[in-house]
This record gives structure tokens, sequence and C-alpha cells, in this order.
């Protein structure tokens, strides 16, 4: 029984009181492939940062290759042997391919010079061996994502990494290239290099990892060989979901609908938006709260983003309250009556510097002048009010936002749609990062709105919240909508398979790799 | 150490103006004196003035290079209107009118140019100020040959030093401006979206905020600003010198705004901070003058309270 | 689309070679030995600072000090002229040093942004010419050889007597004028070789041009970004202190209030020549030939104007810098919107 290449044993790491790992483990044995699967916020990219070099444990034990291991910096990870290839190809797209690959460890000949055509020479051989014929001596933004991941890996290899860590590789590849990489991760396995492999896409892992480590909430919860877990499983184990028990209803806040629910409000067929939404078709009626469910990276944000125009859709057609949906801008869609919360408040909701009520109104604001001037009377009125409704903690508007928790804030965030008396309100990941008291009031306040005649489209991880909240879900899953229940048929497991559920059909046989789970 | 450093961004060109203006009081003789302060407030006239658009540009996140070439444009083209060299004048206050407005407006366009460059080619603040910063005085010096522009008229003179109640005319123009920018800038919902803009633009374009037509404003706001400036320094020096008008007034300009408490990155602006910072800028100059220090000295001082400014703005950040 | 196998930086060269060509047949003289030394003798100046912006633009920063770190420099070297010319040179380039290791502390220590560093450091340099210089200009010595630095032709000394002999042909002709090359246009072609071959064939060349691609990823790929960056604002300085001593050497003064807008020409040649002001991509052969070619603007107004059909003022280079500047500034962003898009 050999030993594993890497222990990562009992490790803890805080961000500001915040827990990020609390006890996380993992292992990692030579030349397996590991899948390293978890949901938002489970832990997996803190624990690869601190094998990345770029953040420090706080406490546990790590071993790699049999003796201590520790990193203070990208550059002695690298040294020691693990390489990370990012999501984001973190190389330099004005530089050449061979230059990428050697930068700051270039081969010299005499006098400091460079070797160029050594370093272009080895370049050329380190990619043919994953089958990667290109002219290394072209800059690296002139070629797909997939070859400049290859140019990375490439990279790493040159490093003589025992372990590669890959972070969601996959995520802005076609089809053909996800089996290319696929096969080099399998070559790298055959050369005798470990890879930990992050990734949502199921199918992708079933084809070519070992073994699965499941995390949730910066613990470990699963470790087991991949052929031992289904798919269904492993979704379920993501999630914090046991199969067999049956969830009791009440887990959330949202109480049972009393609204009517009227007729069309919204209608997005076929939106395809960037390389992450191919195929999303949603509708929504007034009064009713329809659930976007979906794994990180199916393309949920992007599509929210398309229907309230904040970004430009390449394909699709919106039709909104009776007329043209397609609107060019966010002004347009807000003053058609469309709200959207952000998923992330800090970068795309909140503007720090200003006070409670600068923030509340700052949508409002154009309608509330009198004479040219702000109505400082009318503001206060408005923003009162909503303090009160919805119940907003702050010693007073004038308090600077970026001082309120963030249950609060997003309460602010909200409230700024609601003086806008808007007809749809997308929320995308409305109780993300708050407490359990503000989390239920926010449910409260969802539900009393949709009874009131308010469209909700709402975007949610938590599947309790999408199963007890909304009447009518779609799934997305990789860009595209793939199930749509009635609130009849919504039940946690029923979401989860159409979450999980692969196209195995396509990818495997390439491979000639037996299709498992 | 962060409150230490929050409290002297806040409040610290406050407490350095009347630092100074003790230390003067004390050790500076003839400091009291009603010629004293008309002095050290018709030099900080034209810097508050352009600084005031400054600053509304520095809100949205930007930067403007070229006021000190808009200034020339405006001082130059303004001669020709009122003394009647580009077309006979039917009486001199028209001539005077327009030669106000027209300078005033172009400057304005000149500041959409700029706006232009940032907002449709998403091109840095700093570079595309950059062109009109070169090719701006060109531009005014083609039109007067580089010629110097004396003129005598008194009416125009007027409204730099002309005085009301004693205090320049300039003064006032200058706390005008100052009046109704800060209230401008605090007080209509235009202000507020300036500094969402620079707060976190993102979330103002999200929240249905005009961004594109904020920036146009500002830079055209400030286009003009530099405008009023460039008219201001010619009715100072009754000449135009197209070669100098406004040479260095970006750095100024910068420095008081920075000084001032207005941050670097956008978000949170005080026109009155630069009024304080253009302030305290002159009053080292000017207790370093006063003192028997070289003027090339406040340079070198000028340029180390610029760095501790910004070095104080960085500290709130963190 | 524009293709980049004509790479901006050859375009550049096309246009100087183009304008050469066009100021060769409309004016008598423009290619004769006395016009072309000129020109030469008096852009290397601006050639010298340049390329020292060339290398700090290239790691994505700017130098706005370059213009008062040249007339400090010129001050004290030409205090030190009477010395000889090796103190003279080797005290302006070190006072270059010395303001280029101040910018660099403040960017890499304090963290501050270059451009309100080195607007700092302008202002400071400012001021502290205008101290040591007392206001004024500061002569520099005749009784050495420091004027040689700015006002002789290198190789004059092996300068044969034939080949000025006015029946000498074509061949005597061509080494007449070679060896006519005047000093400071030898200094500034010396540096460009050897920034040239820093760039292209040196690990730290590279590193420049990495970290202007990526801060972070050249940080995470094990870059010393600190370090790097910290270098090319000296050799900035340094650059910029050489322009500083030659062009003291040249109009026979140290003057503290040259060098106003130097940083903008020196702005324009490198963009103009074909460097991202971004940062990450740029060429050291595109920025002689942005210099030259900007320099060559003021000399063709010069000669319209002595033609007589029109008379354009010297300051409608600053209009047409400016057009220029503006030109190559939409282009790069149309350019770098399409490769991204």
């Amino acid at each position: 029984m050999t030993d594993p290449l890497l222990s990562m044993k009992n490790i803890s790491k805080s961000f500001g009181g915040v827990p990020a790992l609390v006890h996380a483990s993992l292992e990692v044995y030579p030349a397996e492939v590991m899948a390293l699967v978890g949901q938002n916020g489970a832990g997996k990219s803190t624990m690869i940062k601190i094998l990345n070099g770029a953040y420090a444990r706080d406490a546990g034990t790590i071993t790699f290759g049999g003796v201590q291991w520790t990193a203070g910096s990208p550059q002695q990870a690298q040294r020691s042997g693990i390489s990370t290839i990012f999501q984001e190809i973190n190389l330099i797209g004005y530089r050449s391919v061979a230059e990428n690959i050697f930068l700051g460890r270039e081969p010299r000949r005499g006098f400091g010079l460079l070797d160029w055509k050594k370093m272009n020479a080895e370049a050329s051989a380190l990619l043919s061996r994953f089958d990667v014929r290109v002219d290394v001596r072209e800059p690296l933004d002139n070629f797909s994502t997939a070859i400049q991941q290859m140019v990375a890996i490439a990279r790493a290899v040159s490093f003589h990494a025992k372990l590669v860590i890959m972070d969601e590789p996959t995520s802005s590849l076609d089809e053909a290239e996800v089996t290319v990489l696929l096969r080099t991760i399998l070559q790298l396995k055959a050369d005798g290099v470990a890879v930990i492999f992050v990734s949502h896409k199921l199918d992708e892992l079933f084809q070519v990892c070992d073994r699965v480590t499941v995390m949730r909430d910066g613990r470990t919860v699963t470790t087991s060989n991949i052929t031992d877990m289904t798919k269904l499983q492993l979704v379920a184990s993501m999630l914090g979901r046991d199969l067999a028990e049956v969830k009791k209803k009440g887990a959330t806040a949202f109480k049972e609908s009393t609204g009517r629910v009227g007729d069309e409000l919204l209608s997005a067929t076929n939106i395809a938006i960037g390389h992450r939404v191919r195929d999303a078709s949603i509708n929504i009626r007034r009064g009713e709260i329809v659930g976007l469910a979906g794994l990180l990276g199916s393309g949920r944000t992007e599509t929210a983003r398309a229907i309230f125009a904040a970004d430009r859709k390449s394909k699709g057609n919106i039709r909104f309250n009776g007329s043209s949906g397609n609107f060019s801008s966010p002004i347009e869609a807000i003053a058609a009556g469309m709200g959207y919360c952000s998923e992330d408040r800090k970068a795309q909701g909140i503007v720090p510097g200003m006070s409670v009520a600068e923030n509340l109104t700052l949508a409002l604001m154009p309608s509330l002048t009198r004479s040219g001037m702000l109505d400082e009377t009318k503001q206060r009125q408005v923003v009162e009010r909503f303090i009160k409704d919805i119940g907003i903690k702050c010693s007073g508007p004038d308090q600077k936002i970026r001082e309120l928790s963030g249950g609060n804030q997003q309460k602010v965030l909200l409230a700024r749609w609601l003086c806008m008396n808007p007809k749809l309100l997308i929320l995308d990941e409305p109780t993300r990062g708050i407490d359990v008291g503000a989390k239920a009031e926010i449910q409260s306040l969802i539900r009393k709105l949709a009874n009131d005649g308010l469209g909700v489209l709402m975007i949610s991880s938590e599947l309790e919240e999408i199963v007890e909240g909304a009447s009518r879900v779609f799934v997305l899953r990789e860009g595209r909508t793939v199930a749509e229940f009635d609130h009849r048929d919504i039940s946690e497991s029923e979401v989860m398979h159409a979450m999980a559920q692969g196209a195995e059909a396509d990818v495997g046989p390439k491979l000639g790799v037996e299709t498992r789970g | 150490m962060v409150d230490r450093a929050l409290f002297f961004q806040r409040f610290g060109v406050a407490i350095a103006a009347v630092l100074l203006i003790l230390f003067n009081l004390a050790f500076t003789p003839n400091f009291a004196t009603s010629q004293t302060l008309a002095v050290n407030l018709s030099q900080i006239c034209t810097i508050v003035i352009v600084g005031v658009g400054m600053t509304l540009v520095i809100a949205t996140g930007g930067i403007d290079l070229s006021v000190g070439s808009l200034m020339a444009i405006a001082g130059a083209l303004s001669p020709m209107f009122f003394t009647g060299a580009l077309f006979p004048l039917p009486s001199l206050s028209i001539g005077i009118t327009i030669g106000i407005i027209i300078p005033v407006v172009v400057a304005g366009i000149f500041g959409l140019f700029n706006g232009w460059l940032i907002t449709s080619f998403k091109i840095q603040p700093i570079i595309a100020t950059l062109v009109l910063f070169i090719a701006g005085r060109g531009i005014a010096q083609v039109s007067t040959n580089g010629d110097l522009q004396v003129f005598k008229v008194p009416e125009f003179q007027a409204i730099a030093i002309g005085r009301v109640l004693g205090v320049p005319f300039q003064v006032w123009i200058m706390l005008a401006i100052v009046s109704i920018s800060a209230f401008v800038l605090h007080r209509t919902v235009f202000g507020k979206q300036v500094l969402a803009v620079g707060g976190n633009e993102e979330a103002a374009r999200l929240s249905g905020i005009p961004v594109r037509r904020i920036k146009l404003l500002v830079y055209m706001i400030c286009g003009m600003c530099s405008g009023v400036a460039g008219l201001m320094v010619i009715a100072m020096n009754s000449a135009a010198d197209a070669n100098l008008i406004g040479l260095g007034m970006e750095l100024d300009a910068i420095a008081a705004v920075v000084v001032g408490g207005t941050l670097l990155a956008g978000g949170r602006a005080t026109i009155v901070g630069t009024l304080l910072g253009a302030l305290v800028i002159q009053l080292v100059r000017y207790t370093l003058l006063a003192n028997g220090v070289p003027d090339p000295a406040a340079l070198v001082v000028k340029a180390g309270l610029i760095v501790l400014a910004v070095w104080l703005q960085r500290q709130e950040q963190t | 689309m524009i293709s980049f196998r004509i790479s901006p930086s050859m375009a550049v060269v096309v246009v100087l070679i183009l304008l050469t060509f066009l100021g060769a047949w409309r004016y008598d003289g423009f290619l004769g030995a006395y016009n072309v030394q000129s020109v030469l003798r008096y852009n290397s100046m601006f050639a010298l600072v340049s390329l020292g912006m060339c290398f700090v633009i290239m790691t994505g920063g700017i130098d706005l000090s370059v213009g008062a770190v040249a007339a400090f420099s010129s001050v004290v070297s030409a205090y030190l002229s009477p010395y000889g010319l090796l103190p003279g040179l080797v005290g302006g380039v070190c006072a270059g040093i010395f303001a280029g290791t101040i910018n660099s502390l403040i960017i890499t220590r304090l963290n501050i942004m270059p451009f309100i560093a080195t607007l700092a450091t302008m202002l400071a340099a400012s001021g502290a010419a205008l101290l040591l210089a007392n206001n004024q200009s500061v002569s520099v010595s005749y009784d050495t050889d420091f004027t040689f630095l700015g006002q002789g032709d290198l190789l004059s000394f092996i300068r044969p007597e034939w080949v000025d002999d006015p029946n000498v042909g074509f061949f005597g002709r061509a080494l007449g004028f070679f060896l006519s090359f005047p000093t400071p246009a030898w200094i500034a072609i010396i540096a460009y070789i050897a920034a040239a071959v820093i760039i292209n064939h040196t690990a730290f060349g590279r590193s420049v041009l990495a970290i202007g691609g990526g801060l972070e990823a050249s940080r995470l790929m094990g870059l010393s970004v600190d370090r790097t960056i910290f270098s090319v604002y000296v050799i900035s300085g340094a650059l910029a202190g050489l322009a500083g001593v030659i062009l003291a050497s040249q109009f026979g003064a140290g003057q503290p209030i040259e060098g106003i807008g130097w940083e903008l020409f020196a702005i324009a040649s490198v963009v103009v020549g074909g460097t991202l002001l971004t940062g990450g991509n740029g060429s050291i052969g595109g920025t002689l030939a942005g210099a030259l070619l900007l320099g060559i603007i003021f000399t063709i107004l010069n000669f319209e104007n002595g033609m007589g059909w029109i008379s354009l003022s010297a300051y409608w280079q600053s209009v047409v810098r400016g057009v220029f500047l503006f030109a190559v500034v939409v282009l790069q962003a149309k350019l770098s919107k399409g490769l991204r898009g």
C-alpha cells in the first residue's frame, strides 16, 4: 500500500473570524486523479489557495512526498512540485507560447542572454507530448482558451510538477476541447503526475477521476472511489441532503402562497449569452415566485442579467408585460418595471461610501426631485417607511451602508427596487451570506410581495428555498434549460436529479472510457 | 493607526489651514492685513475654479490633464471678440458678453471631446486628456500665432480685478462657483449620481444611472471651468499669452483636490475641501516666501503634501 | 481588422520613411548633411527620454518627472563641468538615478500610483533645479571638454583630411557624413541598441513586458515584480539624467526651466511608436521611430515656412503631435477591443 503523495490533515483557516475551512482533510496518491467537488463557499478554493502558496493555513498539517510541506508564495509552491492551473488563464497573453512556459526560468546562453532557440524547441517538444502542435513563437492571445490551458499545463510539467491542481479547467471549452483536455489528464496520470480536478461538470469527473472528495461548509464530508457513488449521491452529498430522509416542510420561512397567480409577465426564449448560456428559456407569471436552479456555472446569473439587459444577449427573444422585452440597457428594463438584485452585494450592489438612504433611493432618485433639487424630505419619508416596513436595522438613514450587516445591506438593496413599484423582481441569491434571522425575514418578505402581485425570479443555490418558495422551477444545466417543474411536482430529489443528470452518451465513447455512474 | 489616518484625511486640511494662519499671525509681519488677504485669495482663485471642475471629474474616478490647455484656448480666444479684432462690435458690452460666453462654450465643447474619448473608446482618462494637453495649447498658440494680445478694456478686466465691497470680483466669482457646485454635488440628483458612478460604477449602472451621460457632463463642466479660469487670468494680466496661460495648472488643480480630501479613486468628493486645499498650498508658499525661503522650495513642499495626502487616502482604503 | 502581421511599429517606420522622402523631394537641403546632423543632435535628448519612458510604459506605468529631472540634471552637470567631462557626465546621470530611485521608492514602498508619484517628483525636481541654480541658467565651463558631449562629433578625431575635399566621390561623402555623426546621436544609438538587447534577449527585459501584460499573473508565475518596477523607474531617471547632461553640454548652460513638456513628447513617441500605453507590448525600435517622427514634424514645419507658400508657425507642431497621439490612441483602443472581443 503506497503512501499518499499529498496528505492534508485537519486544516483550518478563517478570514476575519469567519471560518472557511474547519478540520478539512485531503489525501492524494501518486498518479491518481482526485475529484474535488462542492458548492460555492464549501472551501475548495481555500484549500487550493493554500496548496498554491497564496494563503497560509491557520492549523493542521500538510505533508508532500513524505516531508512536511509549506509554501509562502506561489513561486515556492511551484518549485516544490505543486502547480495550479486556474480557471482564468493566469498567463501573459501578449507574450509568446514558449515564453509563457518558461517565464522566470528562461534558458540562457552566456552573458545573461536568452537562448530563444532552445526555449522554442523545448516548448514545442513539451506541447507535442500532449498532441498540441502550434507555433510557439506566436503570442498566447492568438490561441483559443483550450490551447492556452494546454500551455499552462505544459508550464506545470516543465516545473517537474508531481501534483497538478486544475480549477474548473473546462468551463470555457467546447465539447471537442474538453475531450482533448481529459485525454491530457490521463496522459499526465500515465506520466506519474497526480491531478486534483475541481469541477461542477459531473460527467467529466466520472470519466477521468479515480476518487472523489466532497466538501461542504468548510469540511470534508465524503471521500470515496468514484465508482462507488452515483451522480445523484454526489449531488446530494454536495448539498447536504440525505436521500433517505424526507425533509419536513417549514425549513424555510416561505409560508404557503395565498396570492392569485395572474397572466404571463415575462417570457424569455432561447437565450444565449457569452459561452456560459447556450439555450435557456423561462417564463414567469404575475404573482408567482419562479425558481431558477442549477449547479454553479450553469448560467443562472448570466440568464438573469440578459433579461435585465445588464449584458447584451447574443440570441433569444424576451417579451415583458405584453410588449417587447428586448431592452438594450438596465435603464430601459427599469423603466418597464424590472428590478434586479445582483448576487455580489459588494461588487455590484452597494455604493460603499454612501448612506443607507442614498443607497436605498439610488434608482428612485430621478423621481424625488423638487425644482431640480433632490427632495430630501420625500427621500427621508420613503427611506424611513421602508426601514420600518422591512425592518432594516441601522442607526438611521444616514448611517454608512458598509457598517450594516450583510442581511441589512440586502434589505436596503431589496428596498431599492421595492420603492420603484416594479412588476418583476429578479433576485440572485437573495439570502446568501446572511444570518438566520434576517434570512427568514427576507424569505417572508418575498412571499408577501408575490402574494401582492409581484412576479419574482429567484435564483438560489439552497434547494430548500427553491422547493418551498417557488411555485414553478426551471433547472439550468450547462447553459440549457433542462427541466421545468410545477409546484405539485417540486421535490428536492427531483430538482437534484435534473441538476445532476448527465448527457453521458456524447462524451464517453470518444475517450474509450467506460462511463460510470 | 487607521482611525488616526481617517481623522487626518477628513479634517487634516482644515486643521492645516488653521495652523498656517495662526503661525503667520504670530510670526509673519503684516499678515493680518486686508492686502495680504487679497493677494492670497487672488492667487488661489483660478486654481479653485479649475479645481471645482477637476473635483467633479475625479469624483467619477477620472482625471483631466487638459485643463491648462483649455484655459489657454479660452484666454486666447476671448480678446478677439471684445477688442473687435474679429468683427466690428455694435457695442462694447456685446463684445464683452460674446467674449465671455463663446470661449467658455468652446472650452466646454473641448471638454465634451475628452468625455467622448473616454466613454466611446473606453480609453483611460489620463491618456484621453493627454491628447488635448498636447494639442490644446498648440491650438491656442496657432490661433494667436503665439503673439501676445495686450488690451486695455477696463470693463472686461473688471470681471477679475474690479472690486465689490473691497474684495476683487474674481473672489466673488470663485465663491459663487464653489457654492453652486457644492450645492449641486450634495443636494441634487445629478451630484449624487456623480458620486455613485465613482463609488461603484457597476452598481450605479445596474440602478439605472446614465453613467455615460454623467461622465460626458462632468468633463464638459470641467472644460467650462477651465474656460472661466482662462478668462480670469487674462483679465488679471490685461494680456493674453497663449504660451503661458494655465501652464502647470493641471498639477495645481489636482494637488488642491487631493490635499482637500477628495478621493482619487472617486466616490467621495468635497468642493469646499478643494478650496481649503488650494488655500493650504498657497499659505505654505506664502509662509515660506514671507520668511525668506526661495519660491522653488514651495514646489518641493507641494510635492510632499501631495504624496502625504494620497498616502493618507490609501491608508483609509485598506 | 488590421492584421498584426504589419505591426504598429513597422507602420511608424514606414510613415517616417515616407515623410523623409517627402521632405527630401520637397525641400532643398532636407537630406543635406547639415540638416540631418542638426536634427539628430537636437533630438537625441528627446530620444533618450523617450527610451526611459518606453521601459516605464511597458510595465504599465508612467513617468511624468522626466522633463524636470532632465532640467535638474542639466544644472548639476553644469556645475560639475569645470571639473571635466567625466564628472559632469557622471554627476548628471547620478542626479537622474537619484530622482528615479525616489520614484521607485514611492511607488513600490508607499504603494502610490505612478501617475501621482512621478507628478510629485516632477514638482520636487523642478523646485530643486531652480533652487540649485538660483533661478537662472548655469553656464557650462568651456575650459574642459564637457561641451564635446553635446556639441562634438564623436569620430572627429579620426577624420582624415581628404574627406573634406569637395571632389571626393560618393564613398568619401558617405564616410564624411558617418564621421560627422554627432556625439549625442551616438550616445542615443548606443543606448537604444543596448535597450533593444535587454528587452528582447534578457530575462529582465522579458519580465518588464510580462508585468505590463499581467501584474498579478506575473506575480503568480513567480516574477519579482517589485524589483523590476523599481528598476525601470531608476532606468528612466538615469536616461533623463543623461538627456540633461546633453542638454547642458549642447546649449552651454544648465537650464532649470527647460524640460517642460518633455514627458509629453516622450509619451507621445512611445505611443506613436506602437507601445501600448496600458503596457505589456511594445517596441524599442518603434519608440525611436516615433521620436524621430515627432521630431521631424518640427523640421518639416520649418522648411515649409521657409518655402514661403504658407506660414505655419512652429506652434502647429503641438497640434500635429496631438493629432498623431489621438489617432494612435483610438486605434489602439479599437484594436485591443477587436483582439479581446
